[in-house]
């Protein structure tokens, strides 16, 4: 055992002392950070409160009447001059712009309502939205008064659909509709990631075997320590390199999330005071902090215990996988890409059943993919976020991590005698030969 | 005392035949010549004894013991095949090795330094393996395979791809850690390297051994009574009923005789009929005409 620790020490010390690695591991927050400030900036850029004049001399819109325009991303203000000599003086004075209104009347019969704006520059599409509807939800209140109604009986034109998901077991807590949403999106995260693992940390491994077969030096290594303990320990040092990067990026993200958060608290409040006082953006709004209370609801130490399961799992059986594959390649890439193929493909077969298995989670599909081990590892975290009876976790936690036992075996097997073979292309046949020879 | 003992060692891969009931003896404090030409299974019999791999039947025992996991780090071996982490550094490189071997920490820094120091290369300790050149690297490899102080030392064909500066480098440290007691198996298909070194041999051919013993016994064991005579003056002239004429120079022959016995005779018969003779020896057949001799057409290659 201490000779494999020897070796998980060396493949994980010699990897996060890489350049590439610290450089992924640092650079990829920083570029995360990089993009979210400037995102900041633009936003609250794009959201300043632009200052308009409104000339409005026929009185079509009644505001000394009716009110002022609501303001959101624009501020109105209503200066007493005529247009010619506003647009002499309107930068000096501080608008973006002037709106005229010319001579229409604007009554219930009124289906298009004409409005000119001039400007030294180009109007913005969000400008444009934010006059239209401010211009047009004034015409609806003068409207409304015309033809007497109020928002009260407007509102009794209204019905709200309540969708409730009711659980059939009686006792336990209904499901809000909005958990389906959240749970997607969730489901997906995670699914993605252990894909990506699978694929990155995978050719990882199967690399490092090629290596030391090319290298020649694995003759020397496996003079001294057993062929598994080479393999067990270049599975180990390679998911622990994977592990330590998800490790510092999961304490280092929080942490800048927080950072910039009060760096910029200033623009974010802005940010925030304009997007909840603009008419349009409040729905969106009231979505986000929707997702944010479902968030809560989700029971994320169960989540994350179970994703680790399955993270882990798919990760020893695909990386021996890939292990057992690189011990049978030569000194030419090229000749093994055909076993590479072999490995890769149920792993894309469970993406595609992953995605459909967000759809329905409860299919029959979903069910059985969920257990088979080459699948669970992707299509069970995409489950799991939908609670899926504890007997089908039980069951394919326990299938999972016999397969991958099984499958250490059976690639330590392939990679004893592959690792010692050149120059001779390995067939699938080969395999399955290696599989069951003698030491 | 045997630090190794083969017996009867056997072992098959698939149809082939790797060795057949291959046996002898290495004994304690030994240079041992495993012979044999491409193919006749020193590298599969090389791999039972690191361990590599395992006999389908026989035994091998190392001082006595059947081999066992704790054997591998009293065995130095150094592949035919060779080569080293490229991107990681020459003292790294060693102690990991080293430390695979069982050694502690410490021990492998001391040795680390050792050889360092040895080979006068102390300043490459930071260096990666592939800013070496490939005789560098040979020295490091060397250092690797004897760096936990085998107590067996198995080198397959060490000079192969070796410039003559670090062959006679590695010869020399070869003979030193033999004569501070280390047994040393060389495997190797060049006979004069043998011829050089051994003091005992296993001839392998196809999977067998055909030969087993010291060099000097072998080397009787073969002799066709070929000696060589060098004369001032004329050889008697009906020579040719006496003796067989292998080949005739200008002051010196090679003849055949019938065995021993009638070196005397034909030496005697020399002096009578008033021949100057400076010089009588046997010549004794190089390896290389034994290996021929035995393995002739019946090689694979």
């Amino acid at each position: 055992m201490n000779k494999t620790w020897l070796i998980i020490k060396r493949e994980y010390l010699s990897r996060v002392s890489k350049k590439t690695f610290i450089l992924t591991t640092v650079l990829t927050p920083i570029g995360f950070v990089i993009f979210w400030i400037a995102l900041i900036f633009i936003m609250s850029s794009g959201v300043e409160k632009k200052k308009i004049a409104l000339l409005d001399p026929s009185d079509a819109l009644q505001i000394s009447e009716k009110g002022k325009l609501r303001d959101g991303m624009v501020s109105f203000s209503y200066p007493k001059k005529n247009l010619d000599e506003l647009k002499l003086t309107f930068i000096d004075e501080g608008f973006k712009g002037i709106l005229f209104i010319p001579e229409q009347s604007l009554d219930s019969a009124t289906t298009t309502f004409n409005i000119h704006y001039y400007s030294n520059d180009d109007i913005s599409i969000s400008t444009q939205e934010t006059i239209k509807k401010a211009i047009a939800k004034h015409a609806r209140k003068i409207k409304m008064y015309q033809l007497g109604i109020n928002d009260v009986l407007l509102n009794k034109l209204n019905t709200k659909i309540a969708l409730q998901p009711k659980n059939l077991d009686e006792t336990k807590e209904d499901v809000s509709d909005k958990r389906a949403y959240v749970a997607t999106a969730l489901g997906a995260i995670m699914m993605f990631l252990i894909y990506l693992v699978i694929f990155i940390y995978g050719n990882m491994v199967m690399r490092s075997v090629m290596e030391e077969k090319t290298n020649r030096i694995v003759e020397v290594l496996i003079s001294s320590v057993r062929p598994f303990q080479l393999m067990l320990g270049k599975i180990v040092g390679v998911g622990a390199v994977g592990l330590t990067q998800f490790a510092i990026w999961a304490l280092v993200f929080p942490l800048l999330y927080l950072g910039v958060g009060l760096t910029f608290s200033g623009k974010l409040s802005q940010l925030q005071e304009l997007t909840t006082t603009s008419t349009s953006n409040s729905n969106d709004m009231e979505k986000i902090m929707f997702i944010f209370q479902e968030l809560g609801n989700f029971n994320f130490g169960y989540i994350i215990f179970i994703f680790l399961i399955f993270f882990l799992g798919g990760y020893v059986i695909y990386a021996s996988l890939f292990a057992a594959v690189g011990a049978a390649m030569g000194d030419d890439w090229g000749e093994g890409q055909s076993l590479t193929l072999i490995v890769a493909i149920p792993v894309i077969i469970a993406f595609y059943i992953g995605i459909a298995v967000i759809e329905n989670p409860t299919s029959t599909l979903a069910v059985w993919s969920s257990i088979f081990p080459l699948f669970s590892p992707i299509v069970m975290p995409a489950r799991i976020v939908f609670d899926p009876p504890v007997v089908q976790i039980i069951t394919s936690v326990i299938v999972l991590i016999l397969t991958s036992i099984l499958f250490i075996w059976i690639s330590g097997r392939i990679y004893r005698i592959g690792i010692l073979m050149y120059g001779k292309k390995t067939t699938l046949k080969d395999f399955v030969q290696w599989m069951f020879r003698k030491d | 005392m045997n630090v190794l003992e083969l017996q009867k060692v056997r072992k098959t891969y698939q149809e082939h035949v790797a060795c057949d009931d291959v046996s002898f003896n290495i004994e304690k404090g030994k240079i041992f010549g495993l012979l044999g030409p491409n193919g006749a299974g020193k590298t599969s019999l090389i791999r039972i004894i690191t361990t590599i791999t395992k006999a389908d039947s026989g035994s091998v025992l190392f001082n006595g013991v059947p081999l066992n996991a704790k054997h591998p780090s009293q065995i130095g071996y150094m592949p035919e095949e060779r080569g080293l982490y490229k991107k990681m550094k020459v003292g790294h490189q060693i102690t990991y090795l080293a430390r695979l071997k069982g050694f502690s920490k410490k021990e492998a820094f001391n040795q680390l330094d050792y050889w360092l120091d040895k080979f006068n290369i102390t300043d490459w300790r930071h260096k990666k393996i592939e800013e070496l050149s490939k005789g560098m690297q040979q020295k490091i490899q060397f250092i690797c395979t004897v760096i936990h102080n085998p107590e067996l030392l198995i080198l397959d064909e060490p000079f192969s791809g070796l410039d003559p500066i670090n062959t006679n480098l590695i010869r020399d440290e070869i003979y030193e850690l033999n004569k501070k007691g280390t047994t040393i198996l060389f495997s190797t298909h060049r006979m004069e390297q043998v011829e050089q070194v051994c003091e005992n041999i296993v001839l392998i051919n196809k999977g067998k051994n055909v030969l087993n013993g010291p060099v000097s016994d072998i080397k009787n064991q073969f002799k066709e009574h070929i000696y060589q005579i060098d004369f001032i003056g004329k050889l008697p002239e009906n020579i040719e009923e006496h003796v067989t004429v292998v080949e005739e120079l200008e002051s010196s022959i090679k003849v055949q005789l019938i065995d021993v016995g009638h070196a005397n005779k034909f030496l005697n018969y020399l002096l009578t009929q008033k021949t100057l003779v400076t010089g009588f020896n046997e010549i004794l057949p190089t390896l290389n005409e034994i290996f021929i001799k035995i393995v002739g057409g019946t090689s694979d290659e």
